[in-house]
């Protein structure tokens, strides 16, 4: 028998709705200043990531060298937010990114599947946290979830949030097995409870990943959490971001629904990787006036 | 802390390019066809009311201009339309939606020009309506028979269509559609301050190489409005506008032989319940008042909150009416135009006073307003009584009045408490409340966890003081047919 989570009290989401509203942030045309502006802001909230099973100390230290000059035929650009690594590398990414304001994530808690024993969970979180993380991306236990034992979920989350120490704790929700809004809106506010410094969408291991509806539905969590408690918490989407101008709709959609307060990157964050280079040819057109080939800029 | 760019984000301007679209100095009427002069002399100005920067000139008609068009759309009638196989009605309905989707941008542009309304608006909602509006009605004209089985219908002859200002392309296209697919032929007069994109259809229509006389549209005050409602040679008339008209008309067509469907004012409720999704419903709120700056009769002006959320959803409505961008229609990101005319403006403002008179709560965001131009900031009013005048009256503006309630049973009396009954809204989590409450509002259209939702299939029109007969649909088939 499961124990039912007694005191949230999230509200129906409405599915039709929230697609309406999400599909409007779309039809904002950015152009010129705000547009140069909004990509050096993208630039700068991107979590640049590499999860694979086939991930080496080199591929960290090539994604390092990326993360603290993303192209350098430009002068004025900025840095991205992060790299995220898991965290067998996080030693790795440390070790390059010293002497830099570039944080390192780690994922952990089983990811992305999250199903081991909260000791096992835990002694990863401080095996990364050892190595010198400055975040940590947990998972949720979306079969705990399911099965409505969210005490389990909530208890877990605030363990790995102690556990954590100052690392700033990223909380994945993987939107993409939750089903419903609703369910989202419910593990949105449950994560915010139990300690979560940012509530993320995906792994970016299951489709669909980060949506704008699906994200739409966890900023507005976020919003009614701040104005309820006073805290701010961030919002990290992840995964199926590839293209400025979605990112950059995504930023509309912050500050339409959020403000200003969370257009930087301690508050908000992209979790991509492809993204970065589709950033900087925008911002090289909007410079010149003209696309340049991929060849220009570096793969990772 | 990382590199971080300035914490403000301020859209640049994204206007729509108007390069496109050329505008005569002074317009004719369209009749027969043809653009042709006034037998009399008098023009007037159409102008922007974003920039108060004057468009075109317009024909105000003569009553021999009325009688010249309504002689047109009789010959129209006797020597084309009604003799046309039904499926070559439908071929000229198809070739006229066409061209509107192919002249949307033109369109659209013209729209925003002439009426203050954001491109955003007549790009995404009234032209793609305008001709959904056309094909609609296109496939039913050799349909008839299916539509009334064993019923025989049959045309009513020429058509005196009134419109508004609100939408002035989509209620042409509401009155136009249906009426040509059932074989009538047209006489329209568009409002005065809005006569560009009913004229620019009559291009259309030539270009659709429609036979002449089957539209004819003719330009002017209220005035023409009255003789070409009253000329004896109309069979049939069809008005949207004002209650107030809308009384006139009825009155002066009380013992003729014309039909008639008026499509008035309202005063819509809105109504969350305690359940409903509320960030959805504040959207919905949003989209109900501040729609074409509120200047829509089926407008949610009237909101009714469940007290024990009253507070949280008044606050988000707060929140983002902060959020709406105001200012110059041609730009993109614009979310609420420019007041249609200046007189609307004072009726908007004379209300607003009258609200504050009342001991009503205001809310407005501190947006800064262009210098020139008709501009009123999205209002709200909180601790509006039933009693007040601005829960009682049309106000067609962007003011929303909020009040508060207890229980099922007393907001469905407060939202059957009003002289009109065009359309309403519930937000409710719970299907059966949405059964309960759409049977019991007297409104013509209830929308459940939505709002100011239009499609050609669907029928729209009012209860009581906003007028009978339905538009859309085959429901606005009937009121162009003689079925008996």
């Amino acid at each position: 028998m499961t124990i039912p989570f007694p005191t949230l009290n999230s509200p129906p989401i409405d599915q039709v709705g929230v697609v309406q509203r999400a599909k409007r942030f779309c039809t904002r045309s950015i152009k010129n200043e705000s547009k140069m502006q909004g990509l050096k802001m993208v630039l700068n909230m991107i979590d640049l990531t590499t999860l694979e099973g086939m991930d080496t100390p080199g591929k960290v230290r090539q994604l390092c060298t990326k993360a603290k000059q993303v192209h350098a035929a430009v002068a004025g650009l900025p840095t991205v937010a992060a790299v995220c690594v898991y965290p067998n590398l996080v030693a790795i990414a440390k070790q390059e990114l010293l002497g830099t304001s570039i944080k390192v994530a780690s994922v952990a808690t089983a990811f992305p599947s999250g199903n081991s024993s909260l000791d096992i969970k835990l002694a990863e979180v401080a095996y990364a946290i050892d190595s010198g993380a400055d975040e940590i991306d947990m998972v949720i236990s979306r079969g705990r979830f399911h099965t409505g034992d969210y005490r389990y979920v909530f208890d877990e989350i605030a363990a790995v949030k102690e556990a954590c120490g100052k690392a700033r704790l990223k909380v994945i929700l993987e939107t993409g097995e939750l089903g419903t809004f609703d369910k989202v809106r419910l593990a949105s506010d449950l994560a915010m409870e139990a300690g979560a410094d940012f509530i993320k969408t995906s792994t970016g291991k299951i489709k669909p990943a980060a949506t704008l509806p699906v994200t739409l539905v966890m900023i507005e969590a976020i919003r009614d959490y701040h104005r309820r408690t006073g805290r701010q918490v961030g919002m990290k989407p992840a995964g199926g971001i590839s293209k400025s101008k979605l990112a950059l709709h995504y930023l509309v959609m912050v500050k339409e629904t959020l403000g200003n307060d969370w257009l930087n990157n301690q508050w908000f964050r992209f979790g991509a990787s492809s993204l970065v280079n589709d950033v900087l040819m925008q911002i090289v057109k909007q410079k010149t006036g003209c696309y340049q080939a991929p060849q220009y800029f570096s793969a990772d | 802390m990382n590199q971080s760019p300035e914490n403000q984000w301020p859209l640049s301007p994204a206007l729509e390019s108007q390069d496109h679209l050329q505008l005569e100095k002074s317009y004719g009427l369209f009749i027969d066809g043809e653009f042709v002069s006034s037998t009399g002399s008098k023009k007037y100005a159409s102008i922007n009311p974003a920039t108060e920067q004057r468009l075109s000139r317009i024909t105000e008609s003569t009553p021999q201009d009325v009688d010249v068009a309504v002689r047109a759309a009789r010959k129209g009638y006797d020597r084309h339309w009604s003799r046309m196989k039904p499926s070559e009605r439908g071929k000229y309905l198809f070739r006229i939606a066409r061209l509107i989707q192919e002249r949307s941008r033109e369109l659209a542009v013209l729209e925003t020009l002439d009426g203050g309304k954001p491109i955003r608006e007549s790009r995404d909602v009234d032209l793609p309506l305008a001709a959904a509006h056309f094909f609609y009605y296109a496939g039913w004209a050799d349909k008839l028979d299916y539509a009334f089985p064993n019923r025989r219908p049959r045309p009513l002859g020429v058509a005196a269509q009134v419109i508004p200002w609100n939408f002035p392309l989509l209620m042409a296209a509401w009155k136009i559609a249906p009426a040509l697919a059932t074989g009538n032929t047209v006489v329209l007069k568009p409002a005065e301050t809005t006569s560009l994109t009913a004229l620019r259809l009559g291009e259309i229509l030539q270009q659709a190489e429609l036979p002449p006389g089957v539209v004819n549209i003719i330009t002017g005050h209220g005035n023409v409005g009255k003789a070409l409602v009253e000329h004896p040679g109309v069979d049939k008339v069809a008005f949207t506008g004002s209650t107030e008209v809308g009384k006139t008309i009825q009155a002066s067509l009380a013992g003729t032989r014309k039909r008639s469907t008026l499509e008035l004012g309202g005063k819509a409720a809105n109504i969350i319940f305690a359940d409903a999704s509320i960030d959805q419903a504040v959207e919905g709120v949003i989209n109900g008042i501040y729609f074409n700056q509120g200047q829509v009769c089926c407008a949610g002006s009237r909101l009714f909150v469940e007290e024990s959320v009253a507070q949280q959803v008044i606050e988000k409505i707060k929140d983002r009416v902060q959020s709406l961008i105001i200012g110059n229609p041609l730009d993109k990101n614009t979310d609420l135009g420019a007041i249609n005319s200046r007189q609307q403006l004072n009726t908007i403002q004379e209300y607003i006073d009258v609200g504050l008179a009342e001991g009503a709560i205001r809310y407005q965001p501190e947006a800064p307003l262009p210098d020139e131009g008709f501009w009123c900031r999205p209002t709200l009013f909180t601790q509006v009584s039933q009693a007040s005048r601005i829960a009682r009256e049309e106000i067609f503006g962007p003011v929303l009045a909020i009040q508060t309630f207890r229980t099922v049973a007393e907001v469905i009396q407060k939202a059957n408490n009003t002289p009109y009954g065009l359309s309403a809204g519930v937000w409710t989590n719970k299907g059966s409340k949405i059964f309960n409450l759409s049977s019991q509002l007297r409104a013509g259209v209830v929308w459940a966890n939505s709002y100011n939702q239009f499609d050609p299939t669907s029928p729209f029109g009012g209860y009581q003081e906003s007028g009978f007969g339905r538009e859309g649909g085959l429901h606005g088939l009937q009121a162009y047919l003689d079925i008996h």
